[in-house]
């Protein structure tokens, strides 16, 4: 039994629920609907959700139990010859079995032996959805036939249905807040193990970056040093340069449409800059590799300035481009908040515009303004692709912008793509640097949050 | 000074501070004020009553130009303050709004200390450079607003914590500062409760000695107590203009008399 049919099937009955219930709440009623606590399609609506909340909920339990019972059922019934096995080549033979049960392609056939146990998986997975399919009918039936019951003119369909709602919505919440949960679990551990292996403190403040590891052990340089403060160093580098790029740019640009521009060249001017924040980051990059880099290696060449193909200097400028837009908007959005009555209570001093703006506008837009450059900052942290393709891998300790740095994300991806084992110090390292990163922004997005919120509850 | 006859009471006994002749506003197409002629006499409280949305705030934007802000707002006619145009294109805007000042209905110190919000418009203006000097005309600015003694203590902490009351007070004062002729007051009294606003009436009436003061308020009582002379505007015209009293007592025109004995409005 497919699960797509029994979801089909489920949705169906309970659809089948609504309109039996909103039936019975007009027969209870003898027709006289007025007479009803709630309006019938609450009555089906209630009826339905009996139907198929508790028949989901079973669903997704059966469905995650159900392999783990399965793959009992199959290690029960190994041959003898499984004790003597590696139980990396087990583990893989499970695997083959498995997949093979499911309709998955395997390379390999079954061996003789390991027959009564591919069999006994298969035969505990049908059992078991026909044991799942009844019991879905049951509950159903249970449950709708004690919705049906209750439906009655006293019966509060409305509010129970509210209270139901209320429970898919905090189950909505819960499942996005327990992934992530889970993302930062998963972060934590694969770290730990990493400091298993790297001393904390090593990996902090050791200026050494090269995370090769060797395959064998008698190869040489086979231990990489995982020192990050090249990485961290060059991230702050590259965030720094962004950053001069786009506070300056960004906040004319917002005081500019906040305060000069007409509503019409405003409602115009600032949906076209926040496109600049909906191009894809590997536009920029390779806008940043191909056009910017060259240029700033000619500029360089020119005065006689040695500048490397791939630059901080390149790469973040193209990211300041990018988070222009975080700052703008933002800000945009806090100098309007400021309200009209202060700076008519400046111009009525006798302040010109630019005097309104600098000394009355500004400072109580201040923390908003902050704000906004701090969720740039976080941005401009986190941004990977720009980098990769226009800082380069190289992981210099240096604060010279023409030189080639490399940042946090990009030794990520460095470390991650390929194949790679997952149980080296070389990979684990990227789970280390994800968490850092991860601390870094989270912290930087509340202080950031905070600050924007605080400022908000001033004028409201 | 205007060739235009006048109608007898257009014209006060003081001489005339603020001069206007034949003004005209218009919010994009709609206009606002038809053909207003007023003077503001020197040294004395002129109230601007009538019915809501009949255009005094319009007129008194017009006074000190808070009207230039608004987008769309055209300004028509002259109007002259000590004889001077100031719609004069050579006209300073920003040296006529330190002759005019301004008082809001909405109290709106700036998120700044009692002391910077008085010293801002000296500030701007390059008045009072020293630090004795800034002090000096904080103390007079906050004393003749009567807020000295309450706010002493005090003037480091932020404007907007005052009450509403010290706040309006404080925008008084923060107008003063800057030693205009003439302060425009739109409603001031508003937003305040009646002890609050019997300080800010006795105030108006003590700050009558150095300047000249433009009052627009929808309280009869108050116009009654702080002018001495009320306009009376209506759907955009000025339709009557005399001393207090007797437009009180005894106004010409019935739609004056309709107005201030509540019939309508
Ligand atoms: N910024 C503006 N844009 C367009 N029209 C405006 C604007 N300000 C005022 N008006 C219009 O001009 C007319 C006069 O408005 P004004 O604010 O001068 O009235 P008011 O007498 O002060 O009323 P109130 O007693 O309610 O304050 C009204 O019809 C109003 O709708
Ligand atoms: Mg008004």
């Amino acid at each position: 039994m497919n699960v797509l049919t029994i979801l089909v099937v489920m949705v169906g009955l309970s659809v089948a629920g609504y309109y039996l219930g909103t039936r019975q709440a007009v027969g209870v009623a003898g027709g006289q609907r007025s007479r009803l606590h709630s309006l019938p399609s609450y009555h089906g609506l209630y009826l339905a959700s009996w139907v198929l909340l508790p028949a989901v909920a079973l669903l997704i339990v059966w469905l995650i139990v159900e392999p783990h019972v399965a793959e009992q059922a199959l290690i029960a019934n190994l041959p003898a010859s499984v004790e003597q096995m590696d139980p990396n080549t087990l583990r893989l033979t499970i695997g083959d079995i498995e997949a093979r049960a499911l309709g998955g392609i395997v390379g390999r056939e079954v061996a003789p032996e390991f027959q009564p146990a591919a069999e006994a998986y298969a035969a505990t997975l049908s059992i078991s959805r026909w044991l799942m399919a009844a019991c879905l009918v049951a509950v159903m039936a249970i449950g709708g036939l004690l919705a049906f019951r209750s439906i009655g003119v006293e019966m509060r369909a409305r509010n129970r249905f509210e209270r139901i709602a209320e429970v898919i919505m905090i189950g909505a919440a819960t499942i996005a807040i327990l992934t992530t949960v889970g993302i930062i679990l998963s972060l934590l551990f694969e770290t730990a193990r990493f400091f298993a292996e790297v001393p904390f403190f090593e990996f902090l403040f050791g200026l050494q970056w090269s995370p090769q590891t060797a395959l064998r052990a008698d190869q040489v340089g086979s231990s990489g040093s995982f020192g990050a403060i090249p990485l961290f160093a060059g991230t702050l580098l590259i965030t720094l340069i962004a950053l001069c790029v786009a506070v300056p740019i960004g906040l004319f640009a917002a005081i500019y449409m906040s305060e000069y521009a007409t509503p019409r060249i405003r409602g115009t001017a600032k949906p076209i800059l926040e496109i600049l924040a909906g191009v894809p980051t590997v536009v920029y990059g390779f806008f940043a590799a191909l056009t910017v880099a060259p240029f700033f290696r000619g500029l360089g060449q020119s005065i006689g300035l040695d500048v490397s193909s791939e630059s901080a200097l390149a790469a973040g400028s193209v990211m300041g481009i990018m988070i222009i837009p975080f700052v703008s908007s933002l800000s945009d959005d806090v100098m309007n908040a400021v309200p009209q009555s202060l700076r008519d209570g400046a111009f009525a001093l006798g302040a010109t515009k630019s005097e309104t703006i600098r000394q009355v506008i500004l400072p109580a837009a201040l923390p908003g303004i902050v704000g906004a450059v701090l969720l740039a900052t976080s941005r401009a942290i986190g941004e990977t692709m720009i980098v990769v393709m226009a800082a380069g891998l190289a992981a210099n300790l240096t604060a010279n912008p023409l030189e080639a740095v490399t940042t946090v994300t990009v030794q990520i991806v460095t470390l991650l793509v390929g194949d790679q084992e997952f149980d080296s110090a070389k990979t684990l390292a990227a789970f280390a640097l994800g968490l850092v990163l991860f601390v870094v922004t989270l912290c930087l997005n509340i202080f950031a949050l905070h600050i924007v919120r605080k400022y908000r509850e001033k004028y409201d | 000074m205007s060739a235009v006859e006048l109608s007898p009471d257009a014209v006060g006994k003081n001489a005339p501070k603020i001069v206007a002749r034949g003004v005209n506003v218009f919010y994009g197409s709609a206009q606002a004020l038809k053909e207003v002629d007023l003077d503001v006499g020197e040294h004395e409280v002129t109230a601007l009553i009538g019915p809501s949305g009949c255009g005094k705030s319009t007129f008194l934007r017009c006074l000190n130009r808070m009207n230039d802000v608004i987008e769309g707002c055209r300004v028509e006619g002259r109007i002259e303050l000590d004889e001077d145009d100031i719609y004069d294109r050579q006209l300073d805007v920003v040296q006529l709004r330190a002759r005019v000042g301004m008082v809001f209905q909405k109290p709106n110190p700036f998120p700044k200390s009692v002391y910077d919000n008085i010293a801002y418009g000296p500030r701007i203006h390059g008045v009072g450079q020293s630090k004795s000097e800034m002090d000096e005309i904080v103390e007079t600015s906050l004393t003749r607003a009567g807020l000295w003694n309450e706010v002493k203590d005090r003037l480091q902490s932020p404007g907007t914590g005052l009450s509403g009351g010290q706040q309006q007070r404080l925008c008084i004062a923060r107008a003063i500062a800057v030693n205009p002729e003439v302060i425009l007051m739109d409603e001031p009294c508003s937003a305040l409760d009646p002890i609050a606003t019997a300080r800010i009436e006795e105030l108006i009436d003590e700050l009558r000695q150095n300047f000249t003061i433009v009052i627009v308020t929808h309280s009869m009582q108050q116009a009654a107590r702080v002018s001495q002379r009320t306009a009376f505007f209506h759907l955009g015209n000025l339709v009557e203009v005399g001393d207090t009293e007797q437009i009180f007592t005894n106004p010409r025109d019935e739609r004056t008399e309709g107005y201030i004995t509540g019939r309508f409005g």
